[in-house]
């Protein structure tokens, strides 16, 4: 935990330095079940708005920690849009508002008092397209650190390594982090923007439709980067690729589109929110069995 | 009736295949045009540009050396022999103080315009009123600093001079400026966000490093213009015959002022002088370029 429980935030805990051995399944399945039932997020009634047009209507979930979330969904259908809620990234939008009740372990992250700085500390997020800075590789890495405190080149160039560990990246890029971040490859810049995200030490990682831009084996070796960082975040990510979100998370919320008669307009709508194996084994709603056995998006 | 081709074999048939162009006469005839109007055009732009140089060049390089650089002005236009001192002690010293003055607040301009006014009324407000002063002749300028500095402090100095300047430059440098900070990706500023830095953080570790050479390249543009100017410098900061390092007290004089007078003298001594300060001044404003083309380029991405 980087916080007390009435929201104060702690200075968080250095994680010491890891090997390279990914978790093995019985680390995994050691992290205590207690944790993985704790809410860190707990959403009632969210509807996200764009000036007038309501884009999402009345969402309801909670997202669990040390576990992997998906929002899937066909396009269009405000899975990003409630991402964004989640680090208040919506308030960069001209004429966004939110309404309902997001909870962060119990504070209201809409709250009069809460400092957006703040709450994007402790939740990360990862965009569709790499956006590295047009830095070095240490400088992009080290930017959230150096935002945070940090000053020193040493405990500097120890969370430089790490994260880029986390994010198995490391071994690439070793011997050259003071080269251009827009040197490397697609898939590289993606790992880098994720190390950048967990070298602040967040308790959560939004992920935005990460792999979209990238080949197969590039999302392949970000899929098990998830796989090995999930019992030190909880991760919540939007995907347009099914077998993605089947392969990787825990938990898989359902989205898509509803057309109002009266007004013509679009608007998202949470169809189902369940643990992801019963949602493609034996989902409770047709719609969201049209879409998992591919009969439509 | 002639067969219409139908299918690859049929079409292979009826033509030799052949990768070459296949142009009509008309087609040919315009790319000749439009190849003999770009071509011409460029000349015409280029070539007053090489006579301009080249003539400064050689004449200037007759009278131009050391000094010719450090001595003070003759009294008497007719007299022969160096130098030009003074007016590049002017020149370094006014261009300088009022690239100190109109850029830092050109840059802030541009920063508030671009990262946080962005459409709103008083944005709009100082957008507008910045392309109006873009227009603004220069001697109105220098009548402007002299009615309200000159008049009020009773005396023509270097800093009025360094004023009329700033004004000048200040309008190049907040456009220029904003459109560069406009060519940097708005996800950039989204991912220093969502690490959790606050906007000026933002704006001062992501934007304006990214933006730097093109804020630069503005920045040089507006020297070279302030560089030049001759008719505010001659209002508002007098003339004088030796070097005058002070800037706030008694008058000064710039090398494109000396050009002004010199040139418009009958004796061929003036007029040699004249080109000197012409070529001095190139060669000043392109040093300057250079620099700064080289410190931005130590600053940004390797």
């Amino acid at each position: 935990m980087t916080h007390e429980e009435d929201g104060t935030p702690m200075t968080p805990i250095p994680t010491p330095a890891t090997t390279d051995a990914p978790a093995t399944a019985a680390a995994v399945g050691a992290a205590p079940a207690a944790a993985r039932d704790r809410v860190v997020f707990d959403v009632r009634d969210l509807s996200v708005f764009y000036g007038e047009y309501k884009a999402v209507r009345d969402v309801n979930l909670d997202v669990h920690q040390n576990e992997i979330t998906a929002f899937i969904g066909p396009s269009g259908c405000g899975k990003s849009t409630v991402l964004r809620c989640f680090n208040r990234m919506n308030d960069v939008i001209p004429g966004a508002r939110v309404e309902g009740d997001l909870r962060y372990h119990g504070i209201d992250v809409y709250g009069p008092k809460v400092e957006p700085v703040e709450v994007r500390r402790r939740i990360g997020m990862v965009f569709q397209k790499p956006n590295p800075f047009p830095k070095s590789i240490f400088d992009n890495v080290a930017y959230g650190p150096r935002i945070a405190g940090t000053k020193n080149r040493g405990e500097l160039t120890e969370i430089v390594e790490r994260s880029l560990r986390q994010a198995a990246l490391w071994d690439e890029v070793k011997d050259r982090l003071d080269r251009s971040a827009l040197g490397l490859s697609g898939g590289q810049q993606q790992r880098l923007c994720i190390a950048r995200a967990v070298a602040v030490n967040p308790e959560v990682l939004l992920m935005d439709e990460p792999c979209s831009a990238l080949d197969p084996i590039a999302t392949g070796r970000i899929e098990d980067l998830m796989e090995n960082i999930k019992d030190r975040y909880t991760i919540i990510i939007v995907t347009h690729n099914m077998q993605q979100a089947a392969r990787v998370s825990d938990r898989c919320a359902f989205f898509t589109t509803e057309v109002s008669e009266v007004s013509d307009t679009r608007t998202g709508v949470l169809v189902e929110y369940d643990a992801t194996d019963q949602m493609f084994s034996n989902p409770s709603d047709e719609r969201t069995e049209n879409y998992v056995t591919g009969r439509f998006g | 009736m002639t067969t219409v081709p139908i299918g690859a074999d049929d079409l292979a048939a009826a033509t030799e295949v052949t990768l070459e162009a296949n142009l009509t006469p008309r087609r040919r005839v315009t790319n000749v045009v439009a190849t003999v109007a770009m071509v011409g055009s460029f000349a015409v732009a280029a070539i007053p540009l090489a006579l301009i140089i080249g003539y400064v060049f050689v004449k200037g390089g007759q009278v131009v050396d050391l000094a010719f650089l450090t001595e003070s002005i003759p009294n008497s236009y007719r007299r022969v022999g160096p130098g030009m001192g003074p007016a590049v002690v002017g020149t370094a010293l006014i261009t300088a103080a009022a690239s100190a003055l109109s850029i830092p607040l050109g840059v802030l301009g541009a920063i508030y315009l671009n990262e946080y006014g962005k459409q709103n009324r008083l944005a709009r407000t100082i957008r507008f009123m910045t392309d109006v002063m873009t227009g603004v002749p220069s001697v109105v300028m220098g009548v402007f600093i002299y009615v309200v500095w000159v008049l009020r402090f009773k005396e023509q100095t270097g800093f009025a001079g360094a004023l009329a300047l700033a004004c000048l430059m200040l309008p190049i440098v907040v456009r220029t400026t904003e459109e560069m900070l406009r060519l940097v990706p708005d996800e950039l500023r989204l991912a220093s966000l969502a690490l959790g830095a606050r906007q000026w953080r933002t704006t001062l570790t992501v934007v304006l490093p990214a933006a730097l050479p093109g804020i630069t390249s503005g920045a040089m543009l507006a020297v070279a213009r302030a560089a030049g100017e001759t008719a505010p410098i001659m209002l508002v900061t007098g003339l004088t015959y030796h070097a005058n390092w002070n800037l706030f007290e008694g008058n000064n004089t710039t090398l494109a002022s000396q050009i002004f007078r010199n040139a418009g003298q009958p004796y061929e001594a003036a007029q040699l002088r004249a080109y000197g300060a012409a070529f001095t001044l190139i060669l000043l404003v392109f040093g300057c370029t250079l620099l700064a083309r080289l410190i931005s380029r130590r600053f940004s991405i390797k």
